[in-house]
């Protein structure tokens, strides 16, 4: 079907009656989730990925590299379930019924995009659930993968070079290899209120989220909510911006009582401590991830700095953050050595 | 292929006994999808059974779901291969408690063999982590790993090539390792920042060195205590060190059988350790600089007695360290070697504080003197005043035996339950 018929199509099907498409609260509800994605109902036009009126889109300041990956981020909570309250710290206290959706794509080569997976992240009674769906090659369903999957893709780099990329779909316990809490629990990682406080067409994003009914209320003083710079904006200073890197990167497992703590390497956001952001700080447990280097970062060294070794490798065994990607990020590595190098000066 | 057995119910004295659901596992192309997707789909009570064989594993594999059995036919029969490996940073990764794996093999993962990671309850009975190539610094850093992990049991396992620890239990408490052993290893078995650890009946020989009770600054749980290292064998420690640059192991000298760094409260007892190259006990501070005023690097309450230990210390290693300890108290290096490192007051006005000092007692010494006090301290700071010392003055204190470790694997103590 073409474009055009299949616009004509919606059209029709409007006109032939009201069409109130709803998110299907029971299918998020369920222990198992439905096999093909468009039964959830979070998209009124797969092949479109046209949200749901309901579904709301939303970016983030500071994105987790994946591959050169395009993102495309929708959140949905349910109108019985009420907005979610505002908390100025930690990731939206979305309620129970909640999903937030991430669809995974990359350039089509003819002006398009090629959608490859659609993580969801569902808030159940029991507690937050993770699942992906991965695109047919026609665009117009996506399958859920539980052991999730492996695919040859090509990327395109920033400055329009492509490059090869083994992308995995991560299986859930993969996907709870990050998304995991300190209480042990599985959770989201982006939606935190600073990472969602950016400016947009037509205003704050805070803004449109609240009008929208997926935030409850905010700030009177719009100025006290917390702000994570954008790491590509060259008008923020560097180290903010390699801090914002690195949080988004790797402060999900690198905090305390993460995943990564037993290293007692922390580069979450709020770690203000030299010593556990790295700087002269010897490895725990790297093994041969050191590259033979003793020091995560030494101030003014980048190429004897074991972090950014780790960034710089592809090998299973060296490389950091461990999932999530099979290319190197060249603007990122060369965003941490400037960091590393401004720290000797 | 992958068969979905219902579950079976036993009746036992009127009582029921839910036995589980069983996914079986055989070799072949789909092996890996299916092996994840049990281990995503396994609920509490569910044994994952894998056929023997040679698994080709390219990713990580994980369980995040609690009481799941993973077992195979035998360590040398079941082998998860993960020699073609280009995803996820070791071969499996435990998030859950209570997991029994028994009877396989993982060999050759990128990073390390099998790590568990913040659970309460890991059994690992009978399995094999191994490097097949041999030490190598490319090898992964640990084989056996639990950490931040309470009530770990390790028995009847093997760990080989390990370029960090091939058995390796950090920042954990409650931790029984028995009847292992480890081979090929810069460390052979470790224990690191922990509490309440036996570690007994083990055979470490080849590795850089053959036991290790460390501790570590800025980690989230430190002040290693309460430790029992007993009827162990460790011998012929004598492979070069090949932990890449950077990781703390790499200043462990080749030809150690034991090395104690700023723990309290160790006791060894029973054990033989021989033919070590450099020394068959050394008893350390943490010799790194460190900022972490919650850290204490000096170790306490060392209680040594009831060992053998045979000649050793024949060809001291080159290394740094050793070259230090060796100049301070001459070759072949006494049985049990101290640092003598201490903050620097007590040092100068009173030693080792009161109820720190070590106890060294009824031990037999085949060669080479029982103990020396390096005083390395003096060794570096005024050399000519320098004076090591092989009297047992700090190491006379009395102590009590420690009392045994119990672990309780979901809910049932490890000695009360056959795996």
């Amino acid at each position: 079907m073409t474009r055009r018929s299949k616009a004509l199509a919606v059209a029709l099907a409007l006109l032939a009656g009201p069409v109130a498409a709803e998110v299907n609260d029971g299918a998020l509800a369920a222990s198992r989730p439905p096999a093909n994605l468009s039964e959830i109902g979070l998209f009124d036009d797969m092949a479109a990925m046209t949200p749901n009126a309901a579904v709301v889109p939303y970016t983030i300041s500071a994105p987790l590299f994946t591959d050169y990956a395009l993102k495309y981020r929708f959140v949905y909570v349910p109108a019985s379930a009420g907005p979610a309250a505002y908390q100025g710290e930690d990731v939206l206290d979305l309620p129970v019924g909640s999903v937030l959706v991430k669809t995974f794509a990359y350039p089509d080569g003819a002006g398009g995009i090629h959608r490859v997976e659609t993580r969801l992240l569902i808030h159940q009674e029991a507690g937050w659930k993770a699942w992906p769906y991965v695109w047919n090659e026609a665009q117009d369903e996506a399958e859920l993968k539980v052991a999730g999957k492996d695919l040859a893709l090509t990327a395109t780099r920033p400055d329009g070079s492509t490059v090869d990329v083994a992308y995995h779909v991560p299986n859930v316990n993969q996907c709870k290899g990050c998304h995991v809490g300190t209480d042990g629990a599985f959770r989201p990682i982006g939606p935190k209120v600073r990472n969602l406080n950016l400016l947009e067409e037509g205003g704050n994003q805070l803004d449109r989220l609240l009008a929208a009914g997926i935030i409850a209320e905010l700030p009177a003083d719009r100025a006290s909510i917390p702000a994570t710079p954008s790491f590509t904006d060259e008008a923020v200073p560097l180290e903010a911006r390699a801090r914002a890197y690195l949080d988004a990167n790797c402060g999900h497992c690198h905090a305390p009582g993460r995943p990564a703590d037993t290293s007692g390497l922390y580069l979450n956001w709020d770690e203000d401590r030299a010593i556990h952001r790295g700087i002269m700080k010897p490895p725990v447990a790297a093994g041969r991830g050191s590259g033979g280097f003793d020091y995560d970062i030494v101030p003014g060294d980048p190429d004897h700095s074991i972090l950014l070794y780790r960034l710089d490798s592809t090998d299973p065994g060296i490389m950091m953050p461990e999932l999530g990607r099979s290319t190197i990020d060249q603007e990122g590595v060369a965003l941490i050595r400037a960091y590393i190098e401004a720290l000797g000066s | 292929m992958i068969r979905h057995f219902a579950a079976a119910t036993v009746v036992l004295w009127g009582q029921s006994a839910f036995a589980g659901n069983e996914y079986h596992i055989f070799p072949g192309d789909a092996a890996e999808e299916q092996l994840q997707e049990a281990l995503i789909l396994a609920e509490p009570g569910d044994t994952i059974i894998l056929a023997d064989g040679v698994y080709d594993i390219r990713n990580g594999l994980s369980l995040d779901n609690p009481d799941v059995t993973i077992v195979g036919g035998g360590m040398d029969r079941s082998i998860l291969s993960f020699k073609n490996q280009s995803g996820g940073a070791e071969g499996l990764l435990i998030t859950a408690g209570g997991a029994i794996l028994k009877d396989f093999a993982v060999e050759d993962t990128k990073g390390d063999a099998i790590k568990i990671k913040g659970v309460d309850g890991v059994a690992i009975v009978r399995v094999r982590a191994e490097w097949t190539n041999g030490p190598d610094e490319t090898n992964g850093a640990y084989g056996l790993y639990p950490v931040q992990t309470k009530n770990v049991y390790i028995d009847g396992s093997v760990a080989i090539g390990a370029s960090d620890a091939g058995i390796y239990v950090g920042q954990s408490e409650n931790i029984i390792v028995r009847n292992s052993r480890g081979e090929y290893n810069v460390a052979g078995l470790e224990i690191e920042n922990s509490y309440y650890a036996d570690v007994y009946a083990n055979e470490l020989t080849n590795n850089t060195g053959g036991i290790l009770i460390f501790d570590l600054p800025n980690l989230p749980q430190q002040g290693g205590h309460t430790i029992r290292v007993f009827d162990n064998k460790s011998y012929a420690n004598n492979t070069d060190n090949f932990a890449p640059q950077g990781n703390i192991v790499g200043l462990v000298p080749r030809g150690t059988g034991m090395l104690i760094m700023a723990n309290r409260d160790v006791e060894v007892f029973g054990n033989d350790m021989r033919d070590n190259d450099t020394v068959n006990v050394a008893i350390m501070s943490y010799v790194e600089g460190f900022e972490d005023e919650t850290y204490d690097p000096t170790p306490k309450r060392i209680h040594i007695h009831d060992n053998v230990f045979g000649v050793s210390g024949g060809n001291p290693d080159t290394s740094e360290f050793a070259e230090i300890v060796t100049g301070a108290l001459g070759t072949p290096l006494p049985n049990i070697i101290w640092d003598g490192v201490m903050p620097l007051p007590n040092f100068f006005l009173w030693g080792i504080e009161e109820g720190g000092r070590h106890s060294i007692h009824d031990n037999v010494y085949e060669a080479n003197p029982p103990f020396g006090n390096a005083n390395l301290i003096m060794y570096f700071a005024a050399r000519w005043l320098h004076k090591p010392s092989l009297s047992m003055k700090d190491a006379s204190e009395t102590y009590p035996s420690l009392g045994p470790v119990s672990v309780v694997i979901r809910g049932v103590d490890v000695n009360d339950q056959t795996f």
